[in-house]
């Protein structure tokens, strides 16, 4: 482990490659693109929650002049109800079909239902209008708690709950229940000398990235069809239209636009098989761009959640069983991210004796789908909220109470496996040493309430899939061909490691992320895994080049590539006792031929990512208005390569759970449908609701990364919710156990309406 | 269809005229119809701020201006914004301060900020948190592009200076 090494690359803060194209408004995002001749697709959408549709008549709409084409589910081709393998994923190829076109019934308002290409934007519009659906409206059902009753309105006849491998007696909106225990959970609370049993709510909520979804299609005489869109995996993409679309994968080309956030939102595909199947119709270039509205009602929100822990422990504070029930929205189709909630719920802790449920729920919301560390957030608000109760129970500082129980490596994850070495502990004696902490709060100036909250969380981080191919130029400047798409500075990260293993600057490199014709497969921009595993492909195939080099300066001296050395980007070699040296830009120069070298890594040992957050708070007890003061995150992400970029991870996640702890959540009327789906009035932060935010970055390397990288990306959206609970708890007196903490809630809570 | 109207205005120190549908938003015609689609849209209906442009001296949200309001108007927009002589500082700052991510909020802060140092060449963090609170950014919690405008307005000061 280079633990003490010196690099030259890594750890230093270059200009991203990219930068000069995003600061002047060149760079082209998805929605730049522009054909002449192109055509412009628009979404009918369902305008009731849960219908089921009895008949489409799409003659008034095609006798408009600017229709070129109009589709149904009818235009879709059959799909098994099967599960299949999806990518790294596997799922219900009826469901992937039906959400992108409802065929028997739409079960959310949004939900598309036919679409339209028409030579103008504005004629398409026109016409989804004069397209006549027969719905036979049915009752919604909008909370999961609802759904699990026996007599709520069934989504999906043929579902059946699916119980660890069984079929179980439920609900039929219960997708599945799955459950992990170990040691004795009776036994354990028996042992506690404190008990603390809660339930806690979240809201539903959306990612919230600033570029709406977007799709452009062509499809050629010769059956080749290429799609340009914003996406976080553009071979993500490509499985999908190939499922949906019953096409081969190599008749499908995905061109991954520069895209405007995703935050786990763009991975599953919504207009980008619509917009394909207009094209292959009507064979014209068809765009496709969704509105902010159509984002909210339409596309994947993050599950809203119900949540239910108990927590025992002893007078010495440390826990001696803890349980929870985990409830998630699944929405529309099966499938939310309770899973990974139940897996992060109690992660930062050693835990002897537990017991976690999860159950996925579907109701009449959009399908959920990642957010951010999808399922941690919600889970660890409850559990973190959990644990501050017995810390103030026990009279005990919290940041002690996580230091008795925190897990270490050796120690077992509540799903099984042993931790490697993990930097939970650090992260939670840098909080314990922050000037943030040891500054006590003033509890009660000018009448307004304060507060402080600390909080842990925890992500797994993944692996999988990436290709990086390197060629060298003859002037010894490199391109780096990629299939990332880089949504927060990743060209710089994995160029930079790149560099490192070739003694080149960052500027040497000059990364490209291309389409899936021009590279290996490589796996989404999510999971935090970009960093660590591109770089992993880009560190083995600068690795490759520098073997190929070293054969030919071995060939130019006339020496065995064993008797060269490479050291800081010089070749070096002693020969009759003379001291030979190249560069690596003067070895470029000599290879008389392109130098390529092209690597597919499917990394393991991504290296579980944990962080601590603190916050200091102010409540308007007035208003029930709640001001951020101050906020600290702690994070270990092991190996920092571009730490500007590393800490924006942080200092991003962190605002958004400042959002979802807050200000944000999806409304509904009791037709279930959403009342606040503009930015107007789902809440997200602006910079003037918002402190600055001290990062602190850890590093405790990753054993499984040759520099110690950890994914950065999520886990930093885990904590905040907790830790502003917590905060606002503390200040008025009253435990918060709903998401958000809104005003109103706010001065419920403290009984003053 | 409804009939197109002609309108004369400046964009970006350029004479342009172009046609446009009365209800087509000034956003719209400089994206579809001139292909400057560096402001982009992130909600059309003035909430998030990254379709801004400068029309006279004011920041206005393009995609809540109709195009042929633009009639007579001085119009700039990202594209206007670094010169031959290369990056405006603002721009320079942000790519120090690594104040992106995605990237696609970005024109609408620069365009916001460089307003912003016109008018006010020394603000303070809470100024430049409330006037940028009318863009919206996903990605970076806003700290680092807080610091990167607070930076350049120390290097246009400096700047300022030098030319003095
Ligand atoms: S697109 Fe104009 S303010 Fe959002
Ligand atoms: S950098 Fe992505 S929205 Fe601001």
């Amino acid at each position: 482990m280079p633990e003490d090494k010196e690099f030259k690359v890594i750890g230093t803060r270059p200009i991203r490659h990219d930068g000069i194209d995003k600061v002047t408004g060149r760079a082209a995002y998805g929605a730049d693109i522009h054909f002449p001749d192109m055509l412009h697709g628009k979404v009918l959408r369902s305008p009731y929650a849960h219908a089921r549709i009895k008949s489409i008549d799409i003659s008034k709409a095609s006798s408009h002049p600017a229709v070129k084409c109009i589709i149904t589910s009818d235009d879709l081709p059959l799909v098994e109800d099967t599960i299949t393998e999806l990518g790294e994923t596997v799922i219900n190829l009826k469901y992937l079909s039906d959400n992108i076109l409802a065929s028997d019934k739409a079960l959310y308002k949004g939900h598309p239902v036919a679409a339209v290409a028409a030579t103008d934007p504005y004629a398409a519009e026109e016409a989804i209008n004069m397209i006549e659906v027969d719905y036979e409206i049915l009752e919604p059902v909008l909370d999961v708690r609802q759904a699990m009753e026996p007599d709520a309105p069934v989504l999906h006849e043929s579902l059946k709950t699916e119980s660890m491998g069984k079929g179980e007696d439920q609900s039929q909106n219960v997708a599945s229940h799955s459950q992990r225990k170990h040691g004795d959970l009776e036994a354990g609370f028996a042992a506690a000398d404190i008990i603390v049993e809660r339930d806690f709510s979240t809201a539903t909520i959306h990612q919230g990235y600033i570029e709406t979804h977007n799709a452009t299609a062509q499809y050629n005489e010769d059956g080749e069809l290429t799609v340009w869109c914003s996406t976080q995996g553009a071979f993500g993409v490509r499985d999908q239209l190939s499922k949906i679309l019953k096409m081969p994968v190599s008749k499908i080309k995905v061109v991954p636009m520069e895209i405007g956030g995703g935050f786990g939102g763009k991975v599953q595909v919504y207009i980008k098989p619509i917009a394909a199947l207009l094209a292959m119709k009507t064979r014209k270039p068809v765009k496709m761009t969704m509105t902010r509205t159509e984002v909210f009602e339409g596309t994947g929100p993050a599950p809203g959640s119900y949540i239910r822990v108990k927590l025992g422990a002893d007078k010495t504070g440390k826990i001696t069983a803890a349980e929870a029930h985990l409830i998630f929205e699944a929405g529309a189709y099966p499938g939310s991210a309770v899973g990974a909630g139940s897996l992060c719920i109690f992660a930062p802790y050693k835990i002897d004796n537990l017991q976690i449920d999860g159950y996925d729920v579907v109701l009449n919301k959009p399908k959920s789908s990642a957010y951010r560390a999808p399922g941690a957030p919600n889970a660890c608000f409850a559990s973190e909220c959990v644990i501050d109760e017995i810390c103030q129970k026990l009279d005990m500082d919290p940041i002690k109470f996580r230091l008795i129980n925190g897990a270490k490596e050796g120690d077992r994850r509540c799903d099984g496996p042993i931790y490697p070495k993990i930097g939970y502990l650090e992260t939670v004696e840098a909080a314990q040493q922050h000037g943030h902490y040891a500054e006590s709060i003033d509890k009660t100036p000018n009448g307004k309430l304060r507060g402080r909250g600390v909080a842990s969380g925890f992500w797994m981080n993944g692996g999988g899939r990436s290709s990086v191919t390197i060629n060298v130029n003859a002037d010894g400047r490199i391109n780096l061909i990629e299939g990332s798409t880089d949504i927060g500075g990743t060209r710089a990260s994995i160029a930079m490691q790149a560099a490192e293993v070739l003694g080149l600057s960052s500027e040497d490199i000059m990364p490209a992320v291309v389409d899936t014709d021009s590279v290996g497969y490589t796996g989404v921009t999510g999971g935090s895994r970009t960093t660590f595993a591109t770089g992993i492909a880009a560190i083995n195939a600068a690795e490759n080049i520098r073997a190929q080099m070293i054969g030919v300066v071995a060939n130019h001296w006339e020496l065995k590539p064993s008797d060269v050395k490479f050291k800081d980007g010089t070749f070096l070699a002693q020969k009759n006792g003379e001291e030979l040296q190249m560069t690596f830009k003067e070895v470029a120069a000599v290879a008389g031929g392109p130098l390529v070298g092209s690597v597919t890594a499917s990394p393991g040992g991504a290296g579980n990512g944990f962080a601590t957050h603190i916050v200091d708070l102010e409540v308007d007890s007035e208003t029930g208005k709640v001001d951020i003061l101050r906020y600290t995150a702690i994070q270990d992400v092991g190996r920092a390569i571009h730490p500007s970029y590393a800490e924006g991870q942080v200092e991003g996640g962190v605002a958004q759970g400042v959002g979802w702890a807050l200000s944000e959540g999806y409304l509904y009327n009791d037709e279930g449908h959403m009342t606040n789906a503009s930015f107007l009035d789902y809440r997200m932060p602006t910079s003037y609701d918002l402190p600055s935010i001290e990062t602190v970055l850890v590093e405790v390397p990753n054993p499984g990364h040759p520099y110690g990288v950890r994914g950065a990306g999520e886990v930093p959206l885990v904590p905040p919710l907790a830790a502003i609970a917590n905060a606002v708890s503390r200040a008025i007196g009253v435990r918060m156990t709903e998401l958000p903490m809104s005003p109103d809630r706010v001065l419920e809570a403290m009984g003053s309406i | 269809m409804s009939k197109k109207t002609h309108v004369q205005t400046e964009i970006n120190g350029e004479g342009i005229e172009f046609l446009c549908e009365p209800r087509q938003s000034l956003l719209e015609v400089l994206r579809d119809e001139l292909h400057l689609t560096g402001a982009k849209e992130g909600c059309n209906n003035g909430n998030c701020g990254a379709c801004t442009v400068l029309m006279g001296d004011r920041i206005v949200n393009s995609c809540i201006v109709l195009g042929v309001e633009a009639e007579g108007e001085k119009i700039e927009t990202i594209e206007g914004i670094a010169t031959s002589e290369g990056l405006h500082p603002i721009q320079q700052k942000f790519l120090e301060h690594a104040a992106l991510q995605c990237g696609i909020c970005t024109p609408g802060f620069i365009v916001s900020s460089k307003a912003l140092l016109e008018q006010n060449p020394t603000p303070s963090e809470e100024d430049v948190r409330f006037w940028l609170a009318g863009n919206l950014c996903r990605c970076t919690g806003y700290h680092k592009i807080v610091e990167a405008v607070m930076d350049a307005a120390k290097a246009l000061n400096t700047e300022v200076a030098d030319n003095a």
